[in-house]
């Protein structure tokens, strides 16, 4: 495997692909905020969320089931709101009983968890799609338009350039690790739990050293190009009319779905 | 064939008919106490392209760090006339384009462009003259097409160009190469040989690639032991197989 | 794929727009003031290396190893940054991985990445570096010990913290969410000890200079020494609360009126929850929401640019 598995960008000519970032990254963010803002039980509110995504999708010309394929990211940590059923809140629906424990689900408890799963399922949608449409330089470039700290932004695209170079080599690592205990295929691998967390940890230090040296010479390549301890960076996007209009209608859109959940 | 300086007005160091690089008596050890340089004294002139070769641990790689002055010892250097001082070292640093062995900790941002641009922008060019000369850079390797590509998304020799185009946007006097062809494949290797030939840039380039060096340099200077053994014409170091045994080195 | 999310990474919608908020209020808080201490301390050698490292726990944390039974045992990495980075590096290095994570690859929330920075980014650091930094004198085989046992008590106080945010946002009922976390936890904490000791291991073998006691104590004063054993405590102590008397702390909460606070919408909070020129309308009360949002958000911002003012 090699580590491009990472890449989530998804090249198309498309209306989306070419939005400014910071249209995408605001309009992501507020799509997600505005998720969180609708009261439970807003059925027709979270529908018409649900369809702005699929118009999006739709837009973006990945296909109109782009987001939807890759949706379930969020499905095991569902697990974490089950127990939200049985809410003492609300009317008993239904009860049951494991091992002399009687547990009753509500209503309420019901429409909570509906809500929960449904919101996370739109958000992470949001989010998948922002990241297909847009390449991830760019969306730092909007992020420090949109003023998170020079400094912050900076570490994330070192970490972004070099995850690639460090995945591949604990992939070679695990491969070396792999090739050394071949001899004992069919046994339990090696050794006991706290053997093989070792030889983790060992691979970690390993990892932490060379990481370590490598920045410093990353750091000579740098000086040697100028860098003096102050970064620059260049200001290459800047906002169209067709942005600025994109924008106004998606946020007008978004505020619809508001008042759909909030009117009734 | 591409121009790659067309602005010489950026860089106000004058033309010198003598020796671009002058290195005087260069003594360095490690904070171990490994001394790494004996005393290196090196004459390099404008136009020229030289073979540095010699064993590993011979000293190149820290010999190449101080002709920006990244590591500074004892002894004296200076670029173009200028002595290296704190005073001078932005300027030394723009006129010695130094290429590190391991492009992936020369190419350090998320695309190619950002890359070649990192060089000009930290000079403290204008915007507009970032662009073109990001554009001259990438045209001057043939990587034009590969601007907004993502660098990890490069193959070896692909990131060896990059990398290269990354300090001739910097409008470098004095190139300095590391293993330019090291883990490269036949094709890579051959094409980046045509590329070091066409560049009009004074070369010093380290290698183990001694058939690389017979074809493309006229001088070589060899290391062994952190002191210069022997400097001149690549023709007859190469011929000379006690020489190079003497040095760990094989007649290519 | 080798990379499988850590469990403790909170998707968008399980928390509250409240509980979302005032952990993203803190975290702005914390990084702002690691943003302001790294540039004033540290060299500018330290982007790259924060960079560097910040790839590195993100390339460690695909380094699992089996437990028991299909659970795998996962690095997190906060406490092994904070130790050797020291914490407010690592806090920077934290915050960047599960940015990324968020952002790329959808492993956490956006709305709720101010929480999960905060349960896995400064808590870790807290609890790590705090509790090495008061053993960085001592011999070799206690430091090591107390960085083990600071690293499964990061793990450990992180699944708990997450756990109670799941139950004040009303997503989760406590007498379930904090057992199952913490038993999880406990067992996942000891792969994350072994793992930051075998490391620190080899580190000081390799590199001595990197954790000499003088570096560490550089790093970050008593006043972390303070904060970690404080925070160590606490989780200590509120652990077996919570699972062996859960209805105590639901008790105590609703006395403190966390609970109404955590679960209702924002505009819950502003007083009257309507905005007297527009009546008791839905109109108004989306009004007040918005206004309740856009209020926390300006605070966020604030805070952020005031500290932006402080490192420039």
């Amino acid at each position: 495997m090699h580590s491009d598995a990472f890449d989530r960008y998804h090249f198309a000519e498309s209306r989306l692909h070419r939005l400014d970032p910071r249209v995408k990254v605001s309009l992501t963010v507020a799509f997600i905020l505005g998720n969180a803002l609708l009261p439970d039980a807003s059925w027709l509110a979270l529908g018409l969320a649900w369809f702005l995504l699929l118009v999006a999708n739709d837009q973006s010309r990945l296909g109109l089931w782009f987001t939807f394929r890759r949706s379930f990211l969020a499905l095991p940590f569902a697990l974490a709101a089950l127990s939200a059923i049985f809410s003492p809140l609300g009317d008993p629906v239904f009860s049951f009983s494991v091992a002399n424990i009687t547990l009753t689900v509500t209503d309420f408890g019901l429409v909570r968890f509906a809500g929960i799963l449904i919101r996370a399922w739109l958000s992470v949608q949001a989010a998948i799609l922002l990241v297909a449409v847009t390449p991830f330089p760019d969306i730092l470039h909007a992020l420090e338009h949109l003023r998170m700290p020079r400094l912050l932004i900076t570490i994330i695209s070192f970490l972004y350039r070099y995850l690639f170079v460090l995945t591949d080599e604990v992939l070679r690592l695990l491969r070396a690790r792999a090739a050394r205990s071949a001899g004992m295929t069919g046994q339990k691998s090696g050794g006991g739990l706290f053997w093989r967390a070792q030889v983790a940890g060992n691979m970690a230090g390993q990892l932490f050293i060379r990481s370590y040296e490598r920045s410093d010479r990353i750091y000579n390549a740098m000086l040697s190009r100028g860098y003096t301890g102050n970064l620059r960076t260049l200001h290459p996007h800047t906002m169209k009319p067709s942005d600025w209009r994109f924008l106004g209608l998606a946020l007008f859109a978004l505020l619809l779905t508001q008042l759909t959940g909030w009117i009734r | 064939m591409p121009i790659v300086h067309p602005s010489p007005t950026v860089l106000p160091l004058p033309a010198t008919p003598g020796a671009l690089l002058l290195a005087k008596d260069l003594h360095f050890s490690y904070p171990d106490g490994h001394p790494a340089l004996r005393g290196i004294n090196l004459q390099l002139n404008e136009g020229e392209k030289v073979a540095l070769v010699g064993p590993n641990g011979a000293g190149k790689s820290t010999l190449m760090l101080h002709l920006n002055g990244i590591l500074t010892g004892s002894g004296n250097l200076s670029v173009a006339g200028l002595p290296l001082t704190e005073k001078n070292l932005p300027l030394i640093r723009a006129a010695v384009g130094l290429v590190f062995q391991n492009p992936d900790d020369q190419l350090f941002s998320p695309t190619v462009f950002e890359d070649v641009a990192f060089g000009p922008l930290h000079m403290g060019l204008p915007e507009p003259e970032v662009y073109r000369r990001v554009e001259d850079a990438l045209a001057a390797v043939r990587m034009s097409e590969y601007r907004n590509r993502l660098s990890h998304h490069l193959s070896v020799g692909e990131k060896k160009r990059i990398a290269i185009a990354t300090v001739l946007s910097m409008s470098p006097r004095l190139l300095v190469l590391d293993e330019p062809s090291a883990g490269l494949d036949p094709r890579a290797r051959r094409a980046l040989i045509h590329l070091l030939h066409e560049l009009p840039v004074t070369m010093l380039v380290s290698t183990h690639d001694l058939a690389m060096v017979r074809e493309l340099f006229p001088r070589t200077v060899m290391m062994d032991g952190g002191q210069v053994v022997a400097d001149g014409a690549t023709a007859d170091l190469l011929q000379n197989q006690a020489l190079l045994e003497a040095h760990g080195l094989e007649m290519p | 794929m080798h990379f499988s999310p850590a469990p403790l990474h909170i998707p968008d919608g399980f928390l509250t727009l409240v509980i979302s908020l005032v952990f993203w209020a803190l975290t702005a808080l914390a990084v702002g003031t690691a943003i302001s201490k790294t540039n004033q301390s540290l060299g500018e050698k330290q982007i790259p290396l924060m960079g560097v490292m910040a790839a590195f726990v993100f390339a460690a944390q695909m380094l699992n190893f089996p437990v028991v039974g299909g659970t795998s045992g996962h690095f997190l990495g906060g406490a092994l940054a904070a130790i050797v980075l020291g914490p407010w590096a690592g806090i920077l290095v934290m915050t960047a991985v599960i940015s990324i994570q968020a952002l790329l690859f959808q492993d956490g929330g956006l709305l709720v990445m101010g929480a999960n920075i905060f349960n896995m980014g400064i808590l870790t650091a807290l609890i790590g570096f705090g509790l090495y930094r008061l053993s960085s004198r001592v011999g070799k085989p206690v430091r090591l010990g107390v960085a083990g046992f600071a690293a499964w008590l990061s793990t450990v106080a992180s699944a708990l913290l997450t756990a109670l945010q799941l139950w004040l946002s009303g997503t989760s009922r406590l007498e379930i969410v904090v057992p199952a976390m913490l038993g999880v936890h406990l067992l996942i904490g000891l792969g994350e000890a072994i793992i930051t000791v075998a490391a620190l291991g080899f580190i000081e073998q390799a590199r001595p200079d990197l954790l000499s006691a003088e570096k560490t104590a550089s790093q970050g004063g008593q006043g972390w020494v303070l904060g970690g054993v404080f925070v160590s405590l606490g989780a200590v102590l509120l652990s077996p609360l919570a699972s062996a008397d859960p209805d105590g702390l639901e008790k105590v909460a609703e006395d403190l009126g966390f609970l109404g606070a955590g679960q209702s919408a924002p505009y819950n909070i502003l007083p009257d929850y309507t905005i007297p020129l527009l009546g008791e309308t839905a109109l108004s009360t989306i009004a007040a929401g918005a206004v309740g949002a856009l209020l926390a958000l300006g605070l966020v911002i604030l805070i952020g640019r005031s500290l932006r003012r402080a490192q420039g």
